[in-house]
């Protein structure tokens, strides 16, 4: 590999998507990296403009102005052959697990498709299959049943089973957690949480919740209405929040025990006030 | 997003039969295929079995009717009906399935190709639209008058077409299926984009592409005996379906048996053709019956259940049932008293057993549990809207004087919207998308108030100022996907406000929301509580918004509680190890504090209704579970607080909650 340890694992510039001519931008302006191994939480509400920047980074949506740099490689205006040039090194996880795994499909086919594009043989690829499928606590036997025989929190781990099965240096997880129960969500971000330990594999956290993103980011940024309104490590941005819209955001997220949720309830309407007095 | 516990009494909503056990299955798709093979093989071996063939005229019996000889009788030129018809049935068959072939190869690689790309799409929209505009029959016979009557290439332009009418069939579905998140994936897999269309669209059409592909060929059958019917077809003395009714259609008055076979041979096809099209489609086109059938309830079956619940309880002491009938008496106005409600499925398990439940006036009680735990069956319970297949078995739903258990539809009706109102997850799917939020709110008003249209104008814009909208005017004129989810959610709680409710029933309602628009929602609410002295069922899964809204919490766990106590004694001192792990596996718990390195994870799933293990239904999943612990469990007082809890080992387990943190391990503490 040409590219040297110290180069950022994602490099994000300047980036801009507009949906429509007339419209404001989606993403407006945007930057930020992300170093090998490191996870990034992206936040902000819907309309923030996060899950576009995924699906930019992803190649779904077409980028107006800006870069992505992935791995030293520019990939903003990449087409499909491009990006199987990455061979599975940037992958994803989406928010719906039901719609995310094609119901005709049976589970192993599924989390093979991209070692049969790579080319890889039947046998390497069953093997493969079964070790992935293992690693996020499916037995091997999954892989020839179908996604409707599974619960939401195991599609959601079929899921990241496929993300992970060509060993990627990226994923992006586009609200990966958010539709799941208490219970299953913890288990999908313990999952998470896990194979980042050892493994040289980055993660780009899309979500809407802060405490969600304390879990699992080192780094965090925080976007409103297509911008970026702060970003920094984790730990320093909860702690003490700069912008009134990250305070806010933090304010609205409720936790489980009403003392400390009445004091957050009055931070949160102080700052509605605030911003609605300098609105 | 959660999966409702309905579901499980519909599998055949969830899980529909494959096309061959759906055709295997039904004695009528058998008698349709066995007819139309059974046709095509007797035509291609009839040299083999008839005596008389197709073309050999006996003028000594022309135009019987049925006899030995002539089975089916003979036509004008003494010739046998049955060895015309049956001559005649290859041919038309196999050509008429030219038709749906050339239709469908002209029209799936189009639509996957539009699908995928949005010039496409455009252009093959306006292709379609001028040759749906097309009209058929005469260009069908330009190109007979053209190219003369080459029966295939004629079935085959009419099967070009039809284009028109496939695509639009078709492109909704494969544009809907693009827009499926598998497909994203396939690409991020690298799967060049025709290759997912074939792999992950296609698929997925299969259905509907092979109901069209039989419908096709019963018009094509159609088609080509119409044609035939005015001389455009194999000519005589050549048989043909179309001709043979022509010809018999001129006897009609000396011989009207004649169009007797001719007719139905033609007619019994194509009816074969789509009766198995409609069996295909396995009456996807049926609405499900879930309007007629919740209205059904059979006060048989209400007094029924009175009568057994009367005769349990006669055996009772005095004592007993007096203080039965005191607590039954007692339940005051705009109270909500659910006592041992069971709800199960028709003929198969329970999915809720011995739920009580006390909503004083003005209170809020959470609700929670994982998904498939009965939280929503029971809040639905209590405004009598179970799910077809579901009824509530024993117990009583007592609201003021009412019981809403054994109440008639009727009695419903007068609760529903005017005492006790829902909110739902979604709220967009409370909102009729045909109509403006003013016409909706409107025809609400007017219904559960009775007042004039002018006056419900007038409240519905109050109503919307109420639950904190600010251009209440566009908002009225907007129809509901014009507005935002949090928006709608508003609208969705104005709605149930419509009739004056004392009682809300909230099933998830901020579940679908950013945090953000949470926070806006659960103060609205907390405002409309305090302004109204209203009531709320608040079913979550979400512990922070019970702590947010919440006074009371009911922990429900397989159709059961588990502990119940005010919203300080749960969430801050559990005593079930239930509670304990939910709090555990909640990343806010830990927000601010020392750094979580993991979450709690409960191993394995809420089992399902028919699995429940006849002990404490949480032990395959609980790390504290022991031998005592297989055997039934009662609600016991809680140690602290008021309220109960059901755990046998809740004094060995109490304090313990950490422990939950550490990586899974089941029934490891003996």
């Amino acid at each position: 590999m040409s590219t040297s340890d110290t180069t950022p694992l994602l490099e994000v510039e300047g980036l801009v998507v507009r949906y429509g001519k007339r419209l404001a931008p989606a993403v407006d302006d945007v930057s930020f990296t992300i170093a090998r191994g490191q996870t990034v939480g992206l936040i902000g509400e819907s309309g923030s403009g996060k899950t576009t920047i995924g699906r930019a980074i992803l190649g779904l949506v077409p980028v107006d102005s800006g870069r992505i740099v992935f791995d030293g490689r520019d990939i903003t205006r990449a087409g499909a052959a491009e990006r199987r040039a990455l061979r599975g090194d940037l992958r994803a996880v989406f928010q719906d697990p039901y719609s995310s795994l094609n119901p005709r499909s049976p589970i192993g086919r599924t989390v093979a498709e991209p070692l049969r594009v790579a080319g890889l043989a039947r046998s390497a690829r069953e093997g493969r299959v079964r070790d992935v499928l293992a690693s996020v606590g499916l037995p091997a036997e999954a892989a020839q049943r179908y996604p409707r025989e599974f619960s939401g929190g195991q599609r959601q781990r079929i899921a990241i089973a496929r993300a992970l099965v060509t060993d990627p240096r990226l994923v992006v997880c586009d609200e990966a957690v958010s539709a799941l129960d208490l219970s299953t969500q913890a288990q999908v971000l313990n999952l998470l949480a896990d194979p980042r330990a050892g493994a040289d594999l980055g993660y780009l956290f899309i979500a809407h919740d802060m405490a969600v993103v304390e879990f699992l980011a080192q780094h965090v940024v925080v976007l409103y209405r297509g911008r970026v309104v702060e970003q920094g490590a984790t730990a320093d941005v909860i702690r003490a929040p700069r912008d009134p819209y990250t305070r806010a955001l933090m304010a609205a997220s409720p936790v489980p025990d009403p003392d400390e949720q009445a004091r957050r309830r009055d931070t949160w309407r102080a700052l509605r006030a605030e911003a609605k007095a300098t609105a | 997003m959660t999966v409702s516990t309905t579901s499980i009494v519909r599998p055949a909503r969830v899980e529909r039969p494959s096309l061959v056990r759906r055709i295997l299955r039904s004695p009528l798709a058998l008698v349709c295929i066995l007819w139309l093979v059974g046709l095509v093989l007797a035509s291609l071996t009839a040299p083999l079995w008839l005596h008389d063939g197709p073309l050999e005229q006996d003028l000594s019996v022309v135009m019987q009717g049925p006899s030995a000889a002539h089975l089916l009788g003979t036509d004008e030129l003494g010739r046998d009906m049955l060895s015309r018809l049956v001559t005649a049935a290859a041919p038309t068959m196999l050509i008429a399935l030219i038709t749906p072939v050339v239709a469908m190869l002209v029209t799936i690689p189009v639509t996957l190709w539009a699908a995928r790309t949005a010039r496409a799409e455009s252009v093959m929209n306006r292709v379609s639209e001028i040759v749906l505009s097309l009209p058929g029959t005469v260009i069908i016979l330009a190109f007979i008058a053209a190219v003369g009557t080459d029966m295939p290439l004629v079935m085959a332009m009419f099967g070009l077409l039809l284009f028109g009418a496939m695509y639009k069939i078709l492109f909704g579905q494969a544009a809907s299926l693009h827009r499926q998140l598998f497909v994203e994936a396939a690409a991020i897999d690298g799967v060049r984009p025709m290759t997912a269309s074939i792999r992950h669209v296609l698929p997925n059409m299969s259905e509907t592409v092979i109901v069209q592909f039989v419908l096709l060929f019963g018009v094509g059958i159609g088609m080509q005996a119409g044609l035939a019917f005015i001389g455009l077809g194999p000519q005589p003395p050549e048989p043909t379906w179309g001709g043979m009714i022509q010809s018999a259609s001129k006897f009609i008055f000396q011989q009207p048996w004649m169009m007797v076979p001719t007719g139905g041979i033609l007619a019994l096809t194509i009816i074969a053709a789509n009766v198995l099209a409609d069996i295909l489609s396995g009456g996807v086109a049926v609405p499900p019956p879930l309007i007629s059938l919740r209205r059904r309830r059979p006060s048989a079956d209400a007094a029924d259940r009175t009568s057994a619940a009367e005769a349990a309880s006669a055996p009772a002491s005095s004592a007993d049932a007096s203080s039965a009938s005191t607590v039954a008496a007692s339940v005051a106005d705009r109270e909500l008293v659910v006592r041992d409600l069971v709800i199960g499925v028709d003929g198969g398990p329970a999915l809720v057993t011995g739920v009580s439940l006390r909503v004083a006036p003005g209170k809020v009680l959470g609700l929670v549990g994982e998904s498939g735990c009965g939280k929503s069956v029971t809040s639905y319970a209590t405004l009598g809207l179970l799910a077809p297949g579901l009824s509530v078995r024993s117990g009583s739903i007592r609201w003021g004087a009412l019981d809403l258990a054994t109440a008639d539809e009727k009695a419903l009706q007068r609760v529903r919207g005017h005492q006790i109102a829902f909110i739902s997850q979604e709220p967009t799917r409370s909102l009729d998308p045909m109509f403006t939020i003013e016409w909706q709110l409107v025809a609400a008003i007017r219904r559960l108030r009775g007042v004039r249209r002018a006056e419900a104008k007038a409240i519905a814009a109050r109503l919307l100022t109420d639950v904190g909208i600010l251009d209440v005017p566009r908002v009225l004129g907007s129809y509901p996907h014009q507005i935002s989810g949090g928006m709608a959610q508003r609208v969705a709680i104005s709605l149930a406000l419509a009739g004056t409710p004392s009682l809300l029933i909230a099933d998830e309602p901020t579940t679908a929301l950013d945090v953000t628009v949470q926070a806006e929602i659960l103060d609205l609410l907390r405002g409309l509580i305090a302004e109204r002295g209203m009531s709320v069922v608040l079913v979550t899964h979400d512990l922070g918004v019970v702590a947010d809204l919440c006074d009371d919490v009911a922990v429900m766990y397989a159709g059961q509680i588990v502990e119940t106590g005010t919203v300080r004694d749960v969430l801050m001192r559990p005593e079930h190890p239930y509670t304990m792990a939910l709090l555990a596996a909640d990343p806010h718990a830990t927000i601010g504090g020392a750094d979580p390195v993991r979450l709690a994870s409960i191993p394995g799933q809420v089992p399902a209704p028919a699995a429940w293990p006849s002990g404490c239904r949480f032990i395959d999943r609980c790390r504290f579970a022991a031998a005592e612990c297989a055997s039934a469990v009662p609600l016991e007082p809680r140690a602290q607080g008021l309220g109960a809890v059901r755990c046998t080992r809740r004094d060995a387990v109490a304090g313990r909650e950490e422990e939950w943190l550490a990586p899974a391990m089941v029934g490891g503490d003996a």
